[in-house]
């Protein structure tokens, strides 16, 4: 009995304590970040605010035509709620992003939560799918440019990069338009079907703009991927893994790929806001019914509660694709989450 | 089967060249040497003479420009012009290499028990939690503190010498039968470089390997190989049992390397011996002996071909025309 309850304390001792340092590590690197997200929320929404409020010009008057009679202009600014002063409008407004309620279209009418909703159907999907094009167009590039540096498909390829990044992607829309639905006629060259018919024919359509913003992107996230891999290629560890037995292409693909992921992925977070400000005009040469049209009507319209929600979307999309970003460096990179604390 | 002293390891008139920015580059010539199983050699020589390239050819690691002449047999079989799937096949499995820079040769995004397993599960077959099993002993032989529960964290949380005790168990994973270690204590701190030296020498004799110890230290080769080569430019310029060159340096470089060594006990104030010049670019090699620019014996017949290595004593090779004079040169300036 003795022996046994002696040999379970020696066994106590020799217990370290469990592993929970690294998921609570990991909490605490996710907290701080959620609180940095929050942060700069708020202040992106302050400075849209007040940016949007500067601007000259009365709603009230818009919305009420050039000849409309004082009067009636004080009563709808009023009614706006315009008169309030502007901590409190933009208090109100803050409320209003939480609970989803943000007002009337001065210019349509309609709720702004809805009048967006809708739109983002058709925007979110493009988004998604020119981001995916990018990335597979580019790491493909990047990564076959890397493994046959300095021979003839890696100039052919990278050449090929140059002229992408030099092309706008508005002509570029134009001439994809030209080939594909003017001369071939396999795609149609604007317009939004919608998805209730499927998703093929929504698909089909958000095709081309798709292509048109990815293009310029992709050009540029495969030449940063392929200086990235040549990097790492160059790294001591890399000589080790072949020392071990590993073929070129194991090594590539085990041990090279994710040690150049971190300049990747930075490059990715902030072309998705560059492609974002892309939809604006390429909507726009594609006839879609989305976000950026609706940003873009709404200007002309001075329907600025339109306008300022709208902003702060994409504002908001742009920063929280970072905070996936970040918290994928600490996913991608064990090192990250020790400096940081 | 092979005798039982053929040589493991047989490196004939090896002969490198490399295209720099510079134009092609000599970077070794008319290296041949032959290891035994289980026995130790060392190469010594100063940077840029061309040892790590040796090495490096041996694993078949050398960049794709890289032209290789010459020839290097293990156990019979030809490695120069080997395809690099076959040589997979050998690296890290019968000829295996610790680096010398134990801070950058581990991979920083995986765990070190897995980088210990992956040469395990490439060659021998075993299953995951087989090659984890030996992963963790072999941690264990090397001296790294509690294995198990360090299996999976990453190379930042290790110290150097941790490091390259990793690096140890990685090249040992499927006991090679050449293991080849460049300089591998000189990124550590001296008080771990004995350590590691000590580590390296019990695990060649417990396991019976050959080993090629490449260090620009006459010391550590002194204390740790059975026989060694000198190179300079490229070449080698003596070889022999550690013993017979060290009781008796017939190339005025060897004989330069040993008295430019740091030792305890000189007076103080007393500067320390250098040899005059530099090494010279492999880019333009002398058509000569590379070392005549620097020598003190030269005469006009050593600029105008290569010597050959001629033998001063069993197995004891000289590349010098000058040995003689060499030799009898007052011992006292060499040895003192």
């Amino acid at each position: 009995m003795q022996a046994t309850g002696l040999h379970q304390n020696r066994k106590l001792w020799n217990v370290r304590p469990p592993k929970t340092g690294v998921p609570a590590r990991m909490s605490v690197f996710l907290l701080r970040r959620c609180l940095t997200l929050l942060a700069t929320l708020v202040g992106a929404s302050l400075i849209i605010f007040l940016v949007l409020d500067a601007l000259p010009g009365n709603a009230a008057q818009m919305l009420m035509g050039a000849d409309a009679s004082p009067d009636a202009v004080r009563a709808l600014t009023v009614k706006l709620g315009l008169d309030q002063p502007l901590a409190l409008r933009y208090l109100h407004w803050l409320g209003g992003l939480v609970s989803g309620n943000l007002g009337n279209s001065y210019a349509y009418g309609t709720p702004v939560a809805e009048l967006i909703g809708e739109r983002l159907t058709m925007t979110i999907p493009l988004a998604i799918l020119a981001m995916g094009l990018t990335t597979v167009l580019a790491l493909a590039a990047g990564i076959y440019t890397a493994a046959n540096h300095n021979r003839i498909g890696d100039v052919g390829v990278m050449s090929l990069t140059q002229i992408g990044i030099a092309l706008p992607n508005f002509w570029f829309a134009i001439l994809l338009i030209l080939l594909f639905a003017v001369k071939l006629q396999w795609l149609s060259a604007g317009g939004f079907p919608g998805w209730e018919d499927g998703i093929w024919p929504g698909l089909r359509s958000l095709l081309l703009p798709a292509v048109a913003l990815a293009v310029v992107q992709a050009a540029i996230l495969a030449r940063v991927t392929r200086s990235a891999v040549l990097d790492v290629l160059r790294e001591d560890f890399v000589r080790t893994a072949r020392a071990k037995g590993l073929t070129k292409r194991e090594v590539l693909w085990q041990h090279v790929l994710r040690n150049a992921m971190i300049p990747v992925l930075t490059v990715m977070g902030l072309q998705f806001a560059n492609l974002l400000a892309g939809t604006i005009v390429i909507e726009n040469v594609f006839y879609l019914p989305g976000l950026g049209r609706l940003i873009f009507q709404s200007i002309a319209n001075r329907d600025l509660i339109v306008v300022r929600n709208c902003v702060m979307l994409l504002a908001a999309m742009v920063i929280v694709v970072n905070f996936v970003v970040d918290v994928l460096y600490a996913v991608i990179d064990p090192r990250i989450k020790v400096h940081e604390l | 089967m092979m005798a039982a002293d053929a040589p493991l390891l047989d490196v004939a008139d090896l002969g490198i060249q490399l295209t720099t920015s510079r134009g092609p580059a000599k970077a070794v010539r008319e290296v041949s040497f032959t290891l035994r199983r289980g026995e130790t050699l060392g190469i010594v020589g100063e940077s840029g003479c061309g040892k790590s390239i040796t090495a490096l050819a041996l694993l078949g690691l050398l960049p794709d420009s890289a032209d290789v002449s010459g020839s290097i047999r293990l156990d019979g079989r030809e490695l120069v012009g080997l395809a690099d799937a076959d040589y997979c096949k050998l690296r890290g499995n019968r000829i295996s290499m610790i680096f010398q820079e134990p801070m950058t040769a581990l991979n920083p995004m995986h765990t070190i028990g897995h980088q210990v397993a992956e040469p395990l599960l490439r060659h021998t077959g075993c299953s995951a939690t087989e090659a984890k099993r030996q992963a963790i002993a072999l941690l264990d032989r090397v001296g790294l503190p509690d294995p198990a529960r360090r299996y999976d964290a990453y190379p930042h949380q290790f110290s150097g010498g941790q490091r390259q005790r990793v690096t140890i168990a990685m090249a040992l994973a499927c006991s090679p039968d050449v293991l080849i270690a460049d300089e591998p204590t000189t990124a550590l701190d001296v008080t771990i470089q004995r350590q590691i030296l000590d580590l390296i020498a019990d695990l060649v004799a417990e396991r019976g390997m050959a080993m090629i110890l490449i260090s620009h230290d006459l010391g550590v080769i002194a204390e740790n190989v059975q026989r060694m080569i000198v190179m300079y430019g490229g070449t080698v310029v003596e070889s022999g049992t550690t013993d017979a060159v060290f009781s008796r340096m017939g190339h005025p470089y060897t004989q330069g390397l040993f008295r430019a060594r740091p030792r305890l006990g000189a007076r103080r104030g007393t500067r320390l011996a250098t040899i005059a010049g530099t090494v010279p670019e492999l880019a333009d090699l002398p058509a000569g002996c590379p070392f005549a620019d620097r020598c003190t014996l030269v005469v006009d017949a050593c600029r105008a071909a290569l010597p050959s290595l001629s033998e001063i004593g069993a197995g004891h090779g000289v590349r010098c025309i000058r040995t003689d004079a060499a030799l009898s040169r007052d011992p006292a300036g060499v040895i003192a």
